[in-house]
C-alpha cells in the first residue's frame, strides 16, 4: 500500500547551539519539550492536537530512557493511541517518518510528533561501547578493540577503496564540500573553510579515515510534526507532503554486514522511489547521513545516483559544494553542522526548510522536491523519505 | 591476565571457546541447507534449520577488510595502539572479526592470504588471531 501524501510535514525545530553545546544549561528532556512545543507552535497545532508520538534516543539508559516515548509523553503531557519508541540507530527517524504517515493512513492518530535529543557533548557522556560486556553477538567483535563506531565505517572504506580503487582524496571532497554548505550557516559549528590537503593531513583515527572525515560529537534536539492531509490544510505552513518511503537493515555488527560496500538504502531507496513515482533526476536536493565521508559515497552508491564503485568519481570537483549540481547536506551535514549521536532528524529538518524556501544564503534555487536518507548503527539500517511541496 | 574486554561465554559460545583453548577453530554448517554459519547459534540463518553442526574450520582465510585501530577502541587498549582490526574470510566462506599478528602493519592488504593461529588470555579464554600465510 502506498503512504504517497498520506501525510506532511507541517513542523520543525531544532534546539539553539553555541560551539556544539545547547546554549544555555539544559536537561535532554527540557531540550525535547522546548523543540516539540516550537515545532506545534509554527504548526498552529497544541499538545491537544498530538495523538501519535514517536522518539528514539540514548538518553537515560539505563532508566528512564528505555521508553523514550512513554517518558516524553509523561513529560510533556500527552496520552497518545500510537506510540513508537523505534530505535535502529541514525536512521530512526526517516523509518518514523514512514511509520507516522503509515498511522494517519490507518486512522490511528492525526497529528504525530517525533522527538530527538542529545547532551553528549556538554553532559561528556558519549560512550558508544566503550567497556561494555562483550556479550552475546558482541563477544565476538568488541574484544578486538575496533574503535565505535569509526572503525566499523573505516573497515568499510578500506574494501571500497580495494575493490574500486577509491581514494582519500574522494572522500576529503565530501567534507570540503559540506564545509562549504556550513560556511553558508550561522548556526553550523565548524564553519572555516578547509581544503583536501587539510582533510589528509588530519590526524589519522583508524586508516583510512581522518579526523576531518569523520563526523562531529554536538549536543542537539529536534522536532518534527506529521500531521493528515486534512489537519495539514489548517495549519499556519506550507505543507511538505511525503511521497515515498522505505527502510531496512541487513545486520548489527560490522562483520556480518553481506557487502561492505553497499547499504540497505539500495531496498529503502528502491522502495521510496517507486511509492514517489518520481526518479533520480527530478530531486532538487538530496540530505545523506553523513557519520562519516565513506557513509555517503556508500549511500549516493546504494541509491543509484551512480553505479556501484563511481561514488568517488561521482562527488568528484565539488559537485556537491554550493554551486555545483548535485546540492547534498545543504546544513553542513553531521560533518560540519552538528551530529549528537543520532543524527537523521536534522536531515528531515533541513530537507523541509529547503522545501520551504527558508534557508538565506544557502537556499536551493526553487527547491520543490528532496530525497533524505538516513544510515543508522554501522552502516546497519537505513530509512529513505521523499519529500515535495505543492 | 588482561585489562582488554574479555568475552561473555554463554550457552551458545561456549563450545566455540572451549575448542579455541584446544586450538581449534570451529564453525557451524547446516545439515539442512549445507551453508556455514558464523557465529554460532542455535537456528540457521539461511533457512531456519534447527540442525547445525560443528565443523573444524581449515583455520585459512583471506583479508576481507581491516582498519589500523589508531586511538583505543576502549579501556585496556591504549597500551597497544596502533593496532589492526581486521575482518578475516575463512575459505568456508563465513566471516570473522580478529587481528593479524607477525606482520608489520603497514604490509596488512585486503585479500591477504592469512592463517589462523591460537593466543591463550586466561585460564577460559584463548583467542583466535590470523598471521600471514604463504599461498599454497
Amino acid at each position: 500500500m502506498s503512504l504517497r501524501r498520506a501525510a506532511a510535514i507541517v513542523g520543525v525545530a531544532d534546539a539553539e547551539l553555541e560551539k556544539g553545546r545547547f546554549k544555555g544549561e539544559k536537561t535532554v528532556l527540557q531540550a525535547q519539550a522546548e523543540v516539540a512545543k516550537k515545532a506545534l507552535d509554527e504548526a498552529g497545532l497544541t499538545k491537544e492536537d498530538v495523538d501519535g508520538l514517536l522518539v528514539a534516543g540514548s538518553w537515560g539508559i539505563p532508566g528512564v530512557g528505555l521508553f523514550p516515548s512513554v517518558t516524553m509523553a509523561e513529560y510533556l503531557g500527552i496520552q497518545p493511541s500510537f506510540t513508537d519508541s523505534t530505535n535502529i540507530g541514525g536512521s530512526s527517524f526517516e523509518a518514523h517518518v514512514g511509520h507516522a504517515a503509515a498511522a494517519i493512513q490507518a486512522g490511528l492518530c492525526n497529528v504525530a510528533l517525533i522527538l530527538y535529543g542529545s547532551d553528549q557533548r556538554s553532559n561528556r557522556r558519549r560512550n558508544l561501547g566503550r567497556g561494555r560486556p562483550a556479550e552475546l553477538t558482541a563477544q565476538y567483535e568488541s574484544i578486538w578493540g575496533l574503535p565505535a563506531p569509526v572503525g566499523a565505517y573505516a573497515l568499510a572504506a578500506h574494501r571500497h577503496m580495494y575493490q574500486y580503487g577509491t581514494t582519500s582524496e574522494q572522500l576529503a571532497e565530501i567534507a570540503v564540500a559540506t564545509r562549504k554548505w556550513a560556511s553558508l550557516n550561522p548556526t553550523a559549528t565548524m564553519r572555516d573553510p578547509i581544503t583536501v590537503e587539510d582533510v589528509l593531513n588530519s590526524e589519522l583515527i583508524c586508516d583510512p579515515l581522518h579526523l576531518l572525515d569523520c563526523c562531529l560529537v554536538t549536543d542537539g534536539a529536534g522536532a518534527v510534526v506529521v500531521a493528515s492531509a486534512e489537519k495539514a490544510r489548517d495549519c499556519r505552513t506550507r505543507p511538505i507532503w511525503i511521497l515515498g518511503h522505505g527502510e531496512a537493515h541487513s545486520h548489527s555488527t560490522i562483520v556480518n554486514m553481506p557487502d561492505l560496500t553497499v547499504t540497505t538504502a539500495r531496498e529503502s531507496g528502491r522502495r521510496a522511489f517507486e511509492m514517489a513515482g518520481v526518479r533520480h533526476e527530478d530531486l532538487d536536493v538530496v540530505q545523506i547521513y553523513d557519520s562519516f565521508t565513506i557513509t555517503v559515497l556508500l549511500t549516493l552508491e546504494s541509491l543509484g545516483f551512480c553505479k556501484p564503485g563511481e561514488g568517488g568519481d561521482f562527488v568528484a570537483n565539488q559537485r556537491t559544494a554550493p554551486g555545483g549540481d548535485f546540492p547534498m547536506n545543504t546544513n553542513g551535514g553531521g560533518l560540519s553542522c552538528l551530529h549528537p549521536g543520532m543524527y537523521g532528524i536534522f536531515l528531515l529538518i533541513e530537507a523541509v526548510r529547503q522545501l520551504r524556501g527558508e534557508c538565506g544564503p544557502r537556499q536551493v534555487p526553487d527547491a520543490k522536491l528532496a530525497l533524505v536518507n538516513g544510515t543508522g548503527g554501522v552502516l546497519s539500517s537505513t530509512a529513505t523519505c521523499i519529500l515535495a511541496r505543492d | 591476565m588482561t585489562d582488554k574486554l574479555l568475552p561473555v561465554i554463554d550457552p551458545e559460545s561456549r563450545f566455540f571457546w572451549e575448542m579455541c583453548a584446544q586450538e581449534k577453530l570451529m564453525i557451524q554448517q547446516c545439515e539442512d541447507c549445507g551453508k556455514h554459519v558464523f557465529y554460532p547459534r542455535s537456528i540457521c540463518p539461511h533457512c531456519m534449520s534447527d540442525r547445525l553442526r560443528w565443523i573444524e574450520s581449515s583455520g585459512r582465510g583471506r583479508v576481507y577488510s581491516y582498519t589500523v585501530a589508531r586511538r583505543p577502541g576502549g579501556p585496556g587498549y591504549e597500551k597497544e595502539v596502533p593496532y589492526i582490526v581486521a575482518i578475516i574470510e575463512l575459505e568456508e566462506g563465513v566471516r570473522m572479526m580478529s587481528t593479524i599478528v607477525d606482520i608489520p602493519i603497514e604490509e596488512v592488504r585486503c585479500g591477504m592470504p592469512v592463517q589462523v593461529l591460537f593466543e591463550k588470555v586466561t585460564e577460559e579464554i584463548t583467542l583466535p588471531k590470523f598471521a600471514a600465510r604463504l599461498e599454497g
